[in-house]
């Protein structure tokens, strides 16, 4: 049994089609990641796999639990970390915790064996007594995981997981979402950065004005969709330079800001001749994920 | 649509509760020192100055309508500025929805919570005019109850405006227009007979009159006239606004 099937999903604002006829099929241990530009339609989504807003048409089942008739029986296995803080300011940490496990009606002896575990994974052990206010962002992202937790769910919803940290405190939550997946429970990941989705997620679905545009493994929508080879070239002389040889050396060459984009089979004429040129820099690097996302949908401004 | 209430408001109501726990002893003094200071300086001041209101002492009358209006206070403002805290400023209502709790169990452990404030507000002030000497009567022990209905009349009201509200600011229309207007015409300071007829058949609809005419005789050991109608006034208060305030809500956030 899938951990959560979605079936021509629909869901309108004001007359603006957020969701415009979704299918996701998320099999039990796989990090699933939706990708999409700003206002894609992925917060939405969540919400409507959560049963918190009611979907113009379409299905959505959740570990076995139809949605939003049942979603609250649902919600009993699944754990949620959303995009904004929403912890608990009038709480320490380890009340956090407390409280929130009592809303699955768990009782208050259980959660006290439960709770060292998770400030262990979260490694907020030695703040268990500290206002949520003393918490940096990393620390307050890794609580408003272990959160997620207090119930052991079956599947778990990360909202943009990483915004706004530093990098030490990405790879400590990517190590932590590993772990779970490990343990063998579902993630439904949304992201906009792609070095984390090709890192973390066995699947991806790319999402684009709530319709979905490709779905696979990184590696795959990789391999189909974009040239293996990609040159990066940047510098006042950039655009000169792809317009008196890049765009002709290339199988595909584009502009974003003030990078050129070369994509290739073969990139070794396109850097031999960029060591020679003045007034430029170059990378020479494998095609990633970010460059399929670009090419579907689109280079312009998102907001 | 018939809200699907449960027991699970607990958990609402009880998070507030330890919430509440770490500051109870101030909080109960502020909540108290309001009231009070109205009911002894009002009721000694100017009750030097007249003969007898409604059949009894000043202080005696004012008693029971501090009992009445402290508990109005007390769930207006919890059910307001504390609620909408939690709902708009810190998220903590999308954080208890994402668990298997309904927005009907949010809403109505806020409403128990604010009404429970309330209570404690009300009983504060019955307790300091037991003490003083101002009941007489053990039927007063009946206002303990009718307290806790009128704290879930006012918190259901209060969480109306909430729904409703884009900011803190929006609450003093509701005091302007609502709660003085209350204060001052539904028995609170002076019998409701003492005013234009017109403003009387008004004050009818305030829920606070119908909590002040059932709280001032029981406070006074005599059972108050038609029971059965001020009743029926305070739990459709409490039904009605509750419901609203589930709609209201509703599409606020489940949108």
């Amino acid at each position: 049994m899938s951990h959560l099937h979605v079936a021509g999903l629909r869901k309108s604002y004001d007359g603006t089609e957020v969701v415009a006829g979704l299918d996701l099929e998320l099999e039990p241990g796989v990090c699933f990641g939706l990708l999409g530009p700003n206002g894609a339609g992925k917060t939405t989504t969540l919400r409507l796999c959560l049963g918190l807003s009611e979907p113009d048409s379409g299905q959505v089942t959740m570990l076995g639990f139809r949605v939003p008739e049942r979603a609250r029986e649902a919600r009993q296995r699944i754990g949620v970390v959303p995009q904004a803080d929403n912890l608990d300011p009038d709480f320490t940490v380890r009340e956090n915790l407390l409280v929130y496990g009592r809303y699955f009606g768990l009782r208050s002896r259980e959660l006290q064996s439960r709770i060292p575990a998770l400030l262990e994974f979260a490694g907020l052990a030695a703040r268990e007594h500290s206002r949520i206010q003393t918490l940096s962002g990393g620390m307050k992202r890794r609580l408003t995981l272990a959160r997620a937790l207090v119930n052991d769910p079956q599947l778990i919803f990360m909202d943009e997981p990483s915004t706004g940290l530093d990098p030490q405190a990405r790879h400590l939550i990517w190590d932590r979402l590993r772990q779970l997946t490990g343990e063998g429970r579902t993630i439904l990941l949304t992201t906009h950065f792609m070095d984390e989705a090709e890192r973390l997620c066995h699947r991806v679905a790319i999402i684009d004005r709530g319709f979905k545009i490709a779905e696979g493994a990184p590696r795959e929508l990789i391999a189909q969709h974009i040239e293996p080879q990609v040159v990066e070239v940047y510098g006042d002389g950039a655009e000169n330079w792809a317009e008196r040889f890049g765009r002709h050396a290339s199988e595909r060459c584009e502009k974003t800001g003030e990078t050129v984009f070369c994509y290739t089979h073969d990139a070794d004429a396109i850097v031999h001749a960029l060591e020679r040129e003045p007034g430029v820099r170059y990378l020479h690097r494998p095609a990633n994920l970010e460059d399929v996302f670009l090419k579907l949908t689109g280079r312009e401004l998102r907001d | 649509m018939l809200p699907r209430l449960s027991l699970r408001f607990v958990h609402v109501w009880r998070r507030n509760r330890l919430v509440w726990r770490k500051l109870a002893i101030p909080s109960m003094l502020v909540n108290l020192a309001h009231p009070m200071l109205y009911m002894l300086g009002l009721g000694y001041g100017l009750g030097a100055m007249l003969p007898e209101v409604g059949g009894m002492a000043y202080i005696t009358f004012l008693a029971a309508g501090t009992v009445c209006s402290s508990t109005m206070m007390s769930a207006s403002f919890e059910s307001m500025y504390s609620s909408f805290s939690r709902m708009h400023v810190q998220r903590t209502w999308d954080a208890i929805m994402n668990a298997p709790v309904l927005l009907e169990d949010v809403v109505a452990g806020e409403a128990v919570w604010a009404a429970s404030k309330a209570f404690l507000s009300g009983a504060a002030v019955l307790l300091v005019a037991t003490a003083l000497g101002l009941v007489s009567s053990a039927l007063a022990l009946w206002v303990l109850p009718l307290i806790f209905l009128s704290g879930l009349a006012f918190a259901g009201l209060g969480l109306v405006i909430t729904a409703l509200s884009p900011s803190y600011d929006f609450f003093m229309y509701y005091f302007t227009l609502a709660i003085t207007p209350m204060m001052l015409a539904s028995g609170v300071f002076f019998p409701l007979e003492r005013l234009p007829e017109w403003l009387q058949m008004v004050a009818q609809i305030f829920p606070l009159t119908h909590a002040v005419e059932l709280a001032r005789p029981l406070m006074n050991g005599v059972i108050p006239n038609s029971v059965g109608m001020h009743l029926l006034v305070l739990v459709g208060y409490a039904v009605v606004s509750f419901y609203l305030a589930l709609l209201l809500t509703r599409r606020r956030l489940l949108s």
